[in-house]
């Protein structure tokens, strides 16, 4: 498109100077100081060892993991609220939970899976012994991505609820199967939503700490926990910020995964 | 296209609705409990919330907390929908996936190092530490969520409106305000709930930047944690959710009416 | 758009609206007279009813800020920016503070209630005479544990109980470096300030046999899985100890006798003070026998305070569990500061061992 609006976009440049390119300007800074703040490239080194490898892996992994149910629940979801009578009602209503503190629901899910929890509770009626699901693989799931199913629905529902309806009749009309409808009309119109959705939560689930040690009893160490662990506990500010320089680099490499590639210039 | 839910749609709605909803009132519960601590309730009270109408600081602090939110939440969706109109107007591809890269940065950080590199910044410069440095901070990393919200919405535009909006003699300011501000109003307010979303949930960057006797309400309960979290902190979420929903579905209802009454679709 | 401008009006006039609220209900509480005094310290870390009495003793007025970890607080004050008058650091910070000049040295003869103060907590490694920092808080690192859930012998006389197969998945630890490790180190007979690599190695090797044990590794978050009795044995803090123990009374509290940690939590006042004199007044006023009293009441943590142990019930002083006899203090060390180098290696260490748990 023709269309330009140089000033208006200048704050947003300014924001990109100030608080994003300065940061990463400290972080990169002190990624090269060692606890002595002489230069080094030592954490570099350091940071390739086994532990840390693998840590980028279990990240990379549960990140994964967690995007991938948190599409699976958020696109119908989407979906069928997109169908019902006060939809920009319920959508405000799948939002306003998020607005409640983290800390405060994380401590609540630990009463909610606790051994006498309701969960377990119910369990009971239905004939299955107590079992402490808390610090297992399953809880951590389950709380990652109770946390990103807002952030997965919003551009999901937006993409959806534009859509022309009469695009999909014409493909029933012409004969398409409800899933090939879903496959070759429906999904790509959406594909943007998907992204965005998928970028908002993958991104952020790389570096997830504060429910790696409530929910997960630190069985799942992910880069978020371990820059944390760096910056408060061990004030080694320099490997911490070596963890953090990576962690931006695989963001780098997501973004380059799904990016808009035939749009070029389309705008 | 008012095609009836199936009751197995209806279910799964419903589940989903359940488990979003589930440690809410799990909190709430517990904030009528006489007993000391979220897990076994004792008796019924209402000691948590007298409690929160008598501790004037606290509900200082939830003042401050609400004020830094919707603020910080505003400029940032302005600064960023502006934003994600110019990162799409960008001719090179190239730079433009740079820009979209760095717009990323902020959301994959974590909180320690956002928190500590903006303290650096802001004493550098010279920013007091209290206010002013917490909502800088809260529009800075809530910018990129709102350029993730606002553009696919700008993506699936049909670029001919535009076009045709400039070929017709529209001025820039208009194309903007007229035409591409109520198409992508969906992603905006989206972007802005987000906003919200992360400024309240926010801790770390917060206790870094904040100083001179500000506080929000997320800084408080995480320092509590060592000693134990009050149920006065349950009762003052039970109170702010309870008014949020009660806000939301009002407004909600009044717009609906009002759009009735007025005959017409925005 | 004209919706959206709507809204934004909204948002502005709301925000306005509630500012003015705020500033009301802070005139309303605020003391007025002479000047501010920040104080930063752990969130539930003083009784609120004891700040309104300073309040309105002094006419000072106290801004209450807090923080949940030492580390972070340290971050603040080195890098300035707002100044606080009073904070409460653990011992091991206290030495960092020190060492990098952060600290103002307290006038003693503004202190007249530090008469109150037992000796065994006065001139301690970390400050000596007391130049920077007086006592507050103190306690141990022990195991808080139900005997009923347990077999009768594990009484964690001795820290190798937790390695009793009978308490497969049921072992709490804290997520610290310097406590695991340090339990580790004990356990072998070591010192939990040991610079030797050897035997740390050694610790970690025995830790890692801890795995099938360990159920999880957390932090706060421990005190109400144990009053739910969710979980059966932790390794924590005697002050957490005691909040669990308040409210589940099948809970038992002990200090293994091969050695623990013994902490301290002080109130120092920090170079960038803005009000010396009040940051005196608020440290003497802590320690008057009846404010520390109470103040012990509220938080439910061990207090220094001999002139206070008088007026508390005698079965909360007499409790050996939380006020250990001199005598069995022998074997409690407290934390020395290793420097950074060796802090990076016991967490190292830690993170191997939490990445050995499956």
């Amino acid at each position: 498109m023709k269309f330009k609006s140089k000033p208006a976009f200048v704050p947003y440049l300014l924001w990109i100077a100030l608080f994003v390119i300065a940061p990463i300007g400290l972080v990169l800074y002190y990624s090269m100081l060692d606890l002595n703040g002489e230069f080094t490239l030592v954490n570099y080194k350091n940071f390739f060892t086994s532990a840390y490898l693998t840590m980028t892996l279990t990240s990379f992994w549960y990140a994964f993991i967690i995007t991938f149910f948190t599409l699976l629940i958020s696109y119908p979801t989407a979906y069928l609220l997109t169908k019902t009578k006060h939809k920009h009602l319920w959508l405000m209503l799948i939002i306003i939970p998020s607005w409640i503190n983290l800390l405060l629901k994380t401590y609540a899910f630990i009463g909610i899976f606790g051994l006498y929890g309701p969960v377990n509770a119910l369990m009971k009626i239905v004939g299955f012994d107590p079992t402490q699901i808390l610090f297992t693989d399953f809880s951590f799931v389950f709380v990652a991505v109770y946390i990103f199913i807002p952030f997965m629905i919003i551009p999901i529902f937006n993409a959806l609820d534009k859509m022309n309806p009469s695009l999909i009749y014409a493909a029933r009309d012409l004969g398409a199967s409800p899933l090939t409808t879903f496959r070759r009309v429906i999904f790509p119109l959406t594909i943007e939503g998907v992204k965005s959705g998928i970028q908002v939560t993958f991104i952020p689930a790389l570096s997830l700490f504060m429910i790696t040690r409530l929910i997960a009893g630190n069985k799942v160490i992910t880069l978020g926990t371990a820059i944390e662990q760096q910056f408060l506990v061990a004030q080694n500010w320099g490997m911490g910020s070596t963890i953090a320089v990576f962690l931006i680099l695989s963001m780098f490499a997501i973004m380059l995964f799904t990016r808009t590639k035939k749009k070029g210039g389309r705008v | 296209m008012r095609s009836q839910l199936t009751t197995s749609a209806k279910v799964f709605l419903a589940i989903v609705f359940v488990i979003l909803y589930a440690p809410i009132f799990y909190l709430i519960f517990y904030s009528f409990n006489s007993g000391g601590s979220m897990g076994s309730f004792e008796g019924f009270t209402l000691e948590h919330y007298q409690a929160v109408f008598d501790d004037n600081r606290l509900l200082v602090i939830l003042i401050n907390t609400v004020i830094v939110a919707l603020l910080s939440a505003l400029i940032a969706t302005i600064i960023g929908t502006l934003g994600a109109v110019g990162i799409v107007s960008l001719k090179d591809n190239k730079l433009r996936n740079i820009v979209l890269s760095l717009n990323n940065i902020l959301i994959v950080s974590p909180d320690v190092v956002i928190g500590a590199s903006f303290l650096i910044l802001f004493t550098m410069i010279g920013v007091k530490l209290g206010f002013t440095s917490v909502l800088i901070s809260h529009i800075a990393f809530s910018i990129p969520i709102v350029v993730l919200m606002v553009l696919p919405k700008i993506l699936e535009m049909n670029t001919n409106l535009i076009d045709a909006a400039l070929d017709l003699g529209a001025n820039r300011r208009d194309v903007l305000t007229r035409v591409i501000v109520p198409y992508i109003k969906p992603g905006i307010l989206a972007g802005f709930f987000m906003a919200l979303t992360y400024s309240l949930d926010d801790f770390a960057v917060t206790f870094f930047v904040t100083g001179n006797g500000f506080s929000t309400l997320s800084v408080e309960i995480y320092s509590m944690a060592r000693a134990g979290i009050s149920l006065t902190v349950n009762a003052i979420s039970g109170l702010v959710f309870i008014v949020t929903i009660a806000i939301v579905v009002m407004y909600y209802f009044i717009t609906m009416r009002s759009k009735k009454t007025e005959g017409s679709i925005q | 758009m004209k919706s959206l401008i709507q809204i934004m009006l909204t948002i502005v006039i709301v925000c306005g609206l509630l500012s003015f609220a705020a500033s009301r209900l802070e005139a309303g509480s605020s003391a007025g007279g002479k000047g501010t005094l920040v104080v930063y310290n752990w969130g539930e870390y003083i009784d609120p009813a004891l700040i309104n009495q300073f309040e309105k003793e002094t006419g000072i007025k106290v801004i209450y800020e807090t923080y949940d970890s030492n580390e972070a607080m340290l971050t603040k004050i080195r890098q300035g920016g707002t100044s606080y008058d009073v904070v409460v650091p653990s011992e091991y910070t206290i030495e960092t503070m020190i060492k990098e000049d952060l600290l103002i040295e307290i006038n003693h003869s503004k202190i007249s209630n530090l008469k109150n103060i037992d000796p065994f907590f006065l001139d301690l490694p970390f400050d000596p005479k007391n130049k920077y920092s007086i006592p507050y808080f103190w306690g141990t690192v022990g195991v808080v544990y139900n005997p009923n859930k347990i077999p009768e012998y594990l009484t964690f006389e001795s820290w190798d109980d937790l390695w009793d197969p009978a308490l497969k998945d049921k072992v709490f630890l804290v997520d610290g470096a310097r406590e695991v490790i340090g339990m580790g180190l004990n356990s072998l007979g070591y010192s939990l300030n040991s610079r030797n690599d050897k035997e740390l190695r050694e610790a970690v090797e025995k830790l890692k046999q801890l795995n099938g044990n360990v159920k999880a590794i957390i932090g706060d978050e421990i005190t109400p899985l144990m009053i739910n009795n969710e979980a059966t044995v932790a390794v924590t803090f005697s002050g957490q100890a005691a909040d669990m123990m308040f409210e589940n009374e099948e809970l038992n509290y002990a200090v293994p006798s091969e050695g623990s940690n013994l902490w301290f939590d002080n109130m120092v006042i920090p170079k960038t003070s803005a009000n010396v004199e009040g940051a005196h007044k608020f440290i003497n006023f802590m320690l008057d026998a009846e404010v520390a009293a109470q103040n012990t009441d509220y938080v439910g943590y061990a207090i220094p305070n001999k002139a206070a142990w008088e007026l508390l019930d005698d079965e909360v002083v007499n409790d050996e569990r939380f006020y250990p006899r001199e005598e069995s203090r022998t074997n409690l060390e407290v934390y020395e500061n290793l420097g950074l180098e060796l802090l990076g290696k016991y967490n190292e260490y830690f993170l191997e061992f939490k990445m050995s748990l499956k």
